[in-house]
């Protein structure tokens, strides 16, 4: 019995030695050759337009970086989808992290899909980074120690428009009339409005919630001219501020127009002569910055059209991570979120570098207002929009738009 | 002053009804003439804009508006003889089935060929801007979008009702073995009618595209309204039709007036009262199988 037994236990125990060996090499090379990036991006939906700009992006400096060798030697490989909603995100996350070997998690730029992706990284231990969505909930109540957050968040470009209307006479004993989305950033953005308002001597008179799929704003228009605002301002996000743009000059009204969210995709969509008023921008491709020129020459000779600020964001977002990994050694989660903590700097295209702040685990960086060109100054379709002068000026620290510690809720 | 208000609301939502009527009005002809559910009714919508934007770019906006619809016309006779014809004797949900793949295969041919990115085209300078009637704010666009659908309206109830093309499509609705009795073929009718309803959808989306994003998801978002437009006016009936895409925009406006986060809600409300209470839709044809 005893010696029928050892020999089972020998020969099955050979039998394991030989496949291991036989098979580990293999599963080491694979292994050794690919780092597997997971990348989720809404390229449905409201927002899809800036998906799609995000993955042109983040391929580009896959290219670039796989072209000079990889990272650490190793080529990226990343595997991009749409992640529709917060549901289907956070299924998709959860499955690269399983199944798809995926290292760490990148992009999204729909808040309450990023924060169900969020989930699924601190569940499962994993780095993420949240690379476009903007709601300040993700780096408040909502944060956790995997997340960090590349774009400006909804307070920044508050306080980046504001300034502004301060500066223009559009603020104080102004009466504001707010459209919000109807979704975690629109309330945020809101809220964070109200309080810029409310610090500045602006009052709010009237404040709807527009549902994310609202096409058409003709009753919201002639609600509007009904209470008869100084400014109408615009929370919203995605094509629903394009729409919103185009029926406005449609209907004529008189007031002026501002908003506190605006990506440059649909500031295009908008159509010439049909956006007026200050917008915040994180980017935008005519910045006189040699580095950001080089970025935005490459991406048309790539492209045939101009980047926008989605694609420039993902863009340094993977660069970023590259620069993390590479100075890291290796992909593991806690090494990379020790590295972005200890603030380190990032080239990213701007005047200024960034860094991620430690407790909240938020990118610092400037921030634009922007106003509209004259009619036919324009050089081409791309090219409508002013770029105002960044915020923080540049003897401020970085620091100085974002909300204090002792202010914010989250706890690391 | 609050009364004028919501009046204001009820005559912009007569407007925007117009507007879904158009697209309405297409589905529920192919349906209520062939039997078929035609879910590719969006994917003909959004051809419609964006052909519209391609020739406008050579041509300007109004012929862009007259040959978009054409085109797109042509287009559905093709796609009824190749394609819709084989299931007029089937079982409605084959149609259903086959028709919303075609909406699919056309979101992604759109997307290959146009791109995914959202296209702008403007209204004419003449266009913009607002018209005060009394107390009441009109955007100068959308009356003239009015006048179009007026048009539209009146030409398509003159086809049916005064023409002997329109009294044959009647017929074929109530008793097609008779019409077949008779010795008349309701084939080439069938073409005609599927020609005029998506030629009136792309009418709709060229019509619409300087107001709104086109982008190659348009279809989907619209074929939601046309087909609740529909539901609630009840298949086989003209007037059904008309008075439900009005008071679908009417029940919207006056929702969004008092509370506005349910906006979008409210015609599919509206769509359960309906059919809780009269489940044929408002001037349907009497179903059998739910009314006793």
């Amino acid at each position: 019995m005893t010696s029928h037994n050892r020999r089972n236990v020998l020969k099955t125990g050979a039998a394991f030695a030989g496949a291991s060996v036989i098979g580990f090499p293999a599963i080491v090379h694979a292994q050794a050759n690919k780092i597997k990036i997971g990348h989720l991006t809404p390229l449905t939906g409201f927002l899809g337009a800036l998906g799609a700009y995000a993955q042109l992006g983040i391929r580009m400096a896959q290219e670039e970086i796989n072209s000079a060798g990889g990272v650490m030697g190793r080529p990226l490989d990343i595997m991009s989808e749409d992640s529709v909603n917060p549901a289907t995100a956070a299924t998709k996350a959860q499955r690269m992290l399983d199944q798809d070997g995926a290292a760490f998690l990148m992009g999204e730029i729909n808040s309450a899909s990023a924060v169900t992706i969020m989930q699924v990284a601190a569940r499962n231990k994993r780095f993420f980074l949240q690379i476009g969505a903007r709601s300040d909930a993700l780096r408040g109540k909502q944060c956790n120690r995997y997340t960090f957050h590349v774009d400006i968040p909804s307070h920044v470009m508050v306080y980046a428009v504001g300034k502004a209307l301060v500066r223009d006479n559009m603020m104080k004993g102004k009466k504001f009339y707010t459209l919000t989305a109807d979704y975690i950033f629109g309330h945020d953005l809101g809220s964070a409005a109200k309080q810029f308002f409310s610090e500045n001597g602006g009052t709010v008179i009237g404040d709807e919630l527009v549902a994310t799929d609202v096409t058409e704003f003709s009753p919201y228009l002639l609600k509007i001219r009904q209470a008869n605002p100084d400014v109408v301002c615009s929370n919203l996000a995605g094509n629903q501020v394009t729409n919103l743009i185009k029926q406005y000059a449609e209907f004529g009204l008189p007031y002026p127009i501002v908003g506190f969210n605006l990506n440059t995709a649909d500031a295009w969509a908008a159509g010439e002569g049909n956006l007026s008023g200050t917008w915040p921008t994180v980017w935008y491709h005519t910045l006189d910055v040699p580095s950001s020129k080089t970025f935005v020459a490459n991406f048309i000779k790539k492209y045939g059209k101009p980047p926008e600020n989605h694609a420039w964001i993902e863009y340094v977002s993977l660069k970023m991570m590259a620069q993390a990994i590479t100075e890291t050694k290796s992909t593991d989660t806690e090494k990379l979120i020790a590295y972005f903590e200890s603030e380190a700097k990032f080239d990213i295209l701007k005047a200024r570098q960034g860094y991620f702040r430690k407790w909240d685990h938020q990118l610092m960086q400037e921030a634009y207002p922007f106003t509209v060109k004259a009619k036919g100054k324009a050089k081409d379709q791309w090219d409508q929009l002013e770029l105002g002068a960044a915020v923080p000026a540049a003897n401020e620290s970085l620091e100085v738009l974002s909300v204090q510690k002792e202010q914010n809720t989250c706890v690391l | 002053m609050q009364f004028t208000f919501l009046l204001e609301q009820v005559v912009n939502g007569l407007v925007l009804g117009g507007y879904y009527l158009l697209i309405a009005l297409g589905l529920s002809l192919i349906f209520s003439v062939g039997g078929v559910v035609n879910l590719a009714h969006g994917a003909f919508y959004a051809l419609g804009a964006y052909i519209s934007i391609t020739i406008g770019k050579y041509l300007g906006f109004g012929p862009a508006a007259v040959l978009s619809p054409i085109s797109v016309a042509m287009l559905g006779i093709l796609f009824e003889r190749f394609l819709l014809r084989r299931f007029y004797a089937a079982d409605p949900i084959l149609s259903l089935l086959v028709t919303f793949g075609l909406a699919m295969i056309a979101e992604q041919l759109i997307r290959i060929v146009w791109g995914s990115a959202p296209l702008s085209v403007n209204m004419p300078a003449s266009f913009k801007g607002s018209v005060i009637l009394g107390d009441f704010l009109f955007s100068r666009y959308r009356l003239f979008l009015l006048a179009v659908v007026i048009a539209v309206l009146a030409s398509i109830w003159l086809l049916l009702h005064k023409a002997s093309f329109g009294h044959v499509v009647r017929a074929g609705i109530q008793k097609p073995d008779m019409v077949a009795a008779l010795g008349i073929r309701l084939q080439p009718y069938m073409t005609a009618i599927v020609m005029l309803g998506v030629g009136m959808a792309a009418l709709g989306g060229a019509l619409f595209a300087p107001i709104t994003i086109v982008h190659p998801a348009m279809g989907a978002e619209v074929i939601t309204v046309a087909f609740v437009v529909v539901v609630i006016g009840g298949l086989g009936s003209f007037w059904g039709v008309v008075i439900s895409a009005l008071l679908v925009g009417v029940v919207r406006g006056i929702t969004i007036h008092f509370i506005p986060a349910a906006g979008e809600a409210s015609m599919y409300v509206l769509m359960f009262l309906v059919l809780l209470f009269r489940p044929r839709g408002l001037l349907g044809e009497r179903i059998e199988k739910f009314e006793t």
